[in-house]
């Protein structure tokens, strides 16, 4: 779901999504290549992202993912899942 | 879209590997990169950057594969892997894998061929329309004696036919026909063919339309009506070329002229029957009698109606029947009530397979039982294999790779190595069911159908994964659940074999055995069986010096039956008049033909019988010199002479078991007297011959009354003469069987009637081996299944014995050096094997005195439990092991004791 939410924004390569993920949990989660890349090539496989070659600010050559339509959906309903799930928990954690 | 997306990638995945590949490598490397450089931008080193990019990312290599993990298809690829590896594994190992491969070549072609039989013959439903409708008309006659228990039942008689067929209610349509032979003249050689004469409905009930032309008509079917034929599609293509213009052409049946109307198709048989005509039978709706009852038939249910609901139909119609006809005024018509007449119908399909069934399953069987030794086999070299691979599988475990990633590497081996034998195992069912064609026993019916299709291919194929996963599996089941540490532990080879191992190695051996010890019993059992058939006397002679061969003059032809008998006579004289004949008769069947001539009932003078009405007894009508022809021993008084035939004089002869039934000896039979029935005169028994076993070897002879090749009809009112159209002669000669004195045999005929043709010509070896057919098939068949059983049973213990020589040769060192004696250390090993040997045997014997009671059918003059076998066959199977671990038992005794301290 993270990797969905921080490709809303644009496109980016490896290195971007997991830095942007940083930034947007502010440090909380800091995603690994080990499990980045198999996460990205699954989602591609899904059809939630797609793929393409870029180059990157300093010129170098990346693989860039953008979300698709499949994609966006998949993230709102992740979001609605997510929701329910944190409501839920939080709601046991309160009754005593 | 998902779904396209990701069938999209699977294809990718699998068909664009390479640049998949180098995609990820570029897309991590990048990353790898990027990271440096960021480390760069804070102010590392390049070198310090470098070092801490790496560390972050963890390894190229793991990365890309975990990201292999998740790619679809990648199960697929890994498995793909697998198959090179072990390909490359069975290149390192030419001599196992060859064996292996062969071996299973061997067993699953052996049951793919037997399977394709099976299938064809057990399994296919019968080819015509809808044949699960159609059933097989038997009756049940506990009453009638011989007549029917001879066939499986009562067959039907016309007038049955044709009240069943009006009044039933239960049927479609209905049908009688009778298989017979007619001569064709006029179209180039006279020539004798087999015919199926078919009542009005029979064929309507096969519903197999006609190829060219149409089906008899009801005017067909009328007796006075035009005369037609219809042909089939063999005999078409070889005696018309298969000219399309054939229909309405003329032919000569019988000296009859009868237009064809109709071609059937090719691979249409009449049930179980090859014919060349089908001819109308013409049945005459009012003039029938209640007798005789010699007809198949054959009928088509209506949908939905069950086979005792017919039963019930038909029970019903059966005093109907008595009361519509009678057999002639004076006659009883009610006297067929002490029959117990009963329907005994049975689907078609049943009718056609017969006790085939039984020769099959039981050859299935056999071969199953071949393939499931061989996998033993297989499975005991793959344990021996992954023991000594023991310390790459440790290495590869210890490395990371789970017990199921190992276990899958295995059986992928073993399933490569199923599954190129299961190639072979194609060629090998091939050749095989040319084979069984080839030798198969003559009545297994539809053979000429046979032929390797998709589902034969299917079941090969699924046979070598089975059998694949199966000896692979043992290996896996004992290796992998054994644990890793415990692997690496024992993968140091100066340890002496894990108990646990040796002992999955012996289950097997033992396994083996006992399979081989079933197999070996049966084909035990099927030898004697072949021996005690070869040694009953069949009433017969030299059958390799006796030529047979029928001749058939057509009432048509020679309406008058004193000058059918002239001629029949004379084709014995000019035969006899053939250098190296020494004598000739002739008979309306020969012994083992395949037909009776007659039955009736026989009441001896002096005699009441229970019931009042004599039991029915085989008749056969014979001419002078039949008996000595045959080889058939006269055992009291004499044979006929052409003087008693001619005048006609009321004389018999009967075979022995009738004489000493009826008198006590066969002497005191010679001058009593016996007829048919009240309204004939007494006959003089004028010899007694021996008793002839004119049903098979393996049957008991039935009773048989001789009468002479010409007499007066006993049913007419006034004296009529009367004989059989359709003989066949016995001729004793050395040369019986060569060509040459078959063309004289056809000239000496031909010169007393040029349109004569010669039919079955065969020697009576060929009818009796013939008769002997199923039984000598199964016992080929068991014989090679058994040899196989013990030639891999001796493979297994010879390998298990002298892996466990390689094994424990620094201990035989120290028994050396410590001053064992050869022979003792010999007899250890040997000992070893004489008790897993002796397992086996015992579980064997257990497992065959079950399984040979389903031999009974097949077992003639033996029992199933016949003490010879059950104690020869152990001690063979004793001897064999002993013989197996001798050899490398020995090499162990000459063992260099400081070679064998020095071997790790």
């Amino acid at each position: 779901m993270l990797i969905l939410k921080s490709l809303v924004a644009g496109e980016k390569h490896g290195l971007g999504i997991s830095r942007r993920i940083q930034q947007i949990t502010s440090g909380t989660f800091d995603v690994k290549p080990g499990s980045l890349f198999p996460a990205l090539h699954r989602m591609e496989e899904e059809g939630w992202i797609s793929a393409f070659w870029g180059d990157s600010e300093n010129n170098r050559r990346a693989k860039y993912y953008r979300l698709t339509k499949a994609g966006q959906r998949q993230l709102e309903v992740e979001k609605e899942r997510w929701g329910r799930i944190s409501w839920a928990i939080a709601q046991a954690l309160e009754a005593s | 879209m998902p779904l396209v997306a990701k069938a999209r990638s699977f294809f990718r995945n699998l068909l664009f590997s390479g640049r998949v590949e180098s995609d990820l490598d570029e897309e991590v490397r990048a990353h790898l990169e990027m990271l440096t450089d960021e480390n760069i931008r804070r102010g590392m080193s390049p070198a310090e950057a470098r070092r801490a990019a790496r560390i972050e990312l963890g390894g190229l290599d793991r990365v890309k594969e975990q990201v292999h993990e998740v790619q679809i298809g990648n199960w697929l690829h890994s498995v793909f892997s697998d198959c090179r590896f072990a390909f490359r594994q069975f290149r390192k190992s030419p001599g196992f894998t060859a064996i292996a491969v062969l071996t299973l070549a061997l067993g699953i072609g052996a049951n793919s061929a037997v399977f394709n039989v099976v299938n064809r013959v057990l399994l296919h439903p019968l080819p015509y329309p809808e044949s699960d409708q159609l059933v097989a008309l038997w009756l049940d006659a506990p009453g009638a004696g011989g007549l029917a228990s001879l066939t499986s039942g009562l067959q039907l008689s016309p007038s049955m036919y044709i009240t069943f067929s009006d009044h039933n209610q239960t049927f479609q349509s209905m049908g009688i026909w009778t298989s017979g032979r007619a001569n064709v003249t006029g179209v180039g050689q006279p020539e004798e063919v087999r015919t199926e004469v078919v009542s009005d409905g029979t064929l309507q009930t096969l519903e197999v339309p006609p190829l060219l032309g149409r089906w008899f008509s009801h005017a067909d079917q009328d007796p006075r009506g035009s005369k037609t034929v219809m042909l089939s599609y063999g005999y078409w293509e070889r005696r018309f070329g298969g000219d399309p213009g054939v229909v309405g052409r003329m032919v000569q049946v019988d000296a009859q002229p009868r237009e064809i109307v109709g071609v059937m198709p090719r691979g249409f048989r009449m049930v179980d029957q090859d014919f060349d005509l089908l001819i109308p039978m013409g049945v005459d709706r009012v003039h029938q009698k209640l007798a005789p009852f010699g007809y198949d038939g054959i009928a088509r249910l209506k949908h939905g109606t069950l086979l005792a609901q017919a039963n019930a139909d038909i029970a019903r119609l059966i005093p109907v029947w008595m009361d519509s006809w009678s057999n002639g005024p004076g006659t009883n018509p009610h006297y067929y009530e002490r029959w117990r007449i009963t329907p005994n119908f049975h689907s078609l399909k049943q009718q056609v397979i017969g006790n085939i069934s039984s020769v099959l399953w039981v050859v299935m069987s056999i071969v199953g039982v071949v393939l499931l030794i061989a996998c033993t086999n297989i499975a005991n070299l793959m344990l021996v294999r992954a023991e000594s691979r023991q310390l790459e599988l440790s290495i590869r475990a210890a490395l990371g790779a789970g017990r199921g990633r190992i276990a899958r590497q295995l059986l992928v081996e073993s399933v490569v190595v199923s599954l190129t034998g299961g190639t072979l195992a194609v060629g090998v069912a091939y050749a095989g069911l040319q084979l069984l064609v080839a030798a198969g026993p003559a009545d297994l019916p539809r053979l000429s159908e046979i032929s390797l299709d998709l589902r034969s291919l299917a079941f090969t194929f699924l046979l070598s994964i089975f059998s694949g996963l199966f000896f692979g599996s043992i290996p896996i089941w004992r290796y992998v659940r054994a644990g890793r540490s415990k692997m690496l532990a024992e993968g140091n080879r100066t340890a002496t074999t894990g108990r646990a191992r040796q002992r999955s190695r012996n289950t097997l051996v033992i396994a083996q055995v006992a399979m081989a010890l079933v197999l070996l019993v049966s084909a035990t059992l099927m030898i004697r069986t072949f021996a005690a058939l070869r040694t009953v006397e069949p009433g017969f002679s030299h059958p390799a010096n006796v030529q047979t061969m029928r001749i058939s003059i057509p009432e048509t032809l020679i309406p008058n039956p004193l000058l059918v008998t002239r001629m029949q006579n004379s084709i014995a004289d000019q035969i006899a008049a053939i250098p190296g004949v020494s004598t000739v008769g002739f008979s309306s069947a020969v012994p083992m033909g395949g037909a009776d001539p007659n039955w009736d009932e026989l009441s001896v003078e002096g005699k009441t019988y229970e019931g009042g009405e004599p039991p029915i007894r085989m008749f056969n009508y014979v001419s002078p010199g039949y008996f000595k022809a045959l080889g058939t021993r006269m055992v009291a008084g004499r044979d006929f002479t052409w003087a008693d035939i001619y005048g006609l004089r009321p004389m018999v002869i009967i075979s022995e078991n009738l004489a000493r039934e009826s008198w006590g000896s066969p002497v005191a039979a010679v001058g009593k007297r016996v007829r048919q029935f009240s309204s004939m005169p007494w006959q003089e028994v004028i010899g007694v011959v021996e008793d002839v076993r004119v049903h098979g070897v393996d049957k008991d002879a039935p009773p048989i009354i001789y009468w002479p090749a010409m007499l007066n009809d006993p049913y007419t009112a006034k004296p009529t003469i009367d004989g059989p159209n359709s003989v066949t002669f016995v001729i004793r000669s050395e040369r019986a069987g060569e060509q040459e004195f078959i063309t004289k045999l056809q000239d000496a005929v031909w010169s007393v009637n040029s349109d004569l043709p010669l039919a079955s010509i065969r020697t009576m070896q060929e009818i009796y081996s013939r008769t002997m057919a199923r039984t000598s098939f199964t016992l080929v068949m068991l014989a090679i299944a058994g040899s196989m059983g013990l030639a891999l049973s001796i493979i297994g213990i010879y390998g298990v014995i002298s892996y466990a020589v390689s094994r424990r040769t620094r201990e035989i060192g120290i028994r050396l050096a410590l001053g064992a004696q050869k022979h003792e250390l010999r007899w250890m090993f040997v000992r070893s094997a004489l008790a897993l040997t002796s397992f086996g045997i015992a579980v064997g014997l257990i497992a065959a005195s079950a399984l040979v009671r389903l031999m009974k059918a097949l077992l003639f003059g033996v029992s199933p439990l016949d003490p010879w076998t059950f104690i020869t066959v152990p001690l063979l199977l004793a001897a064999a092991s002993v013989l197996a671990s001798h050899i490398p038992a020995r090499r162990a005794s000459r063992l260099d004791p400081m070679v064998a301290l020095r071997y790790e």
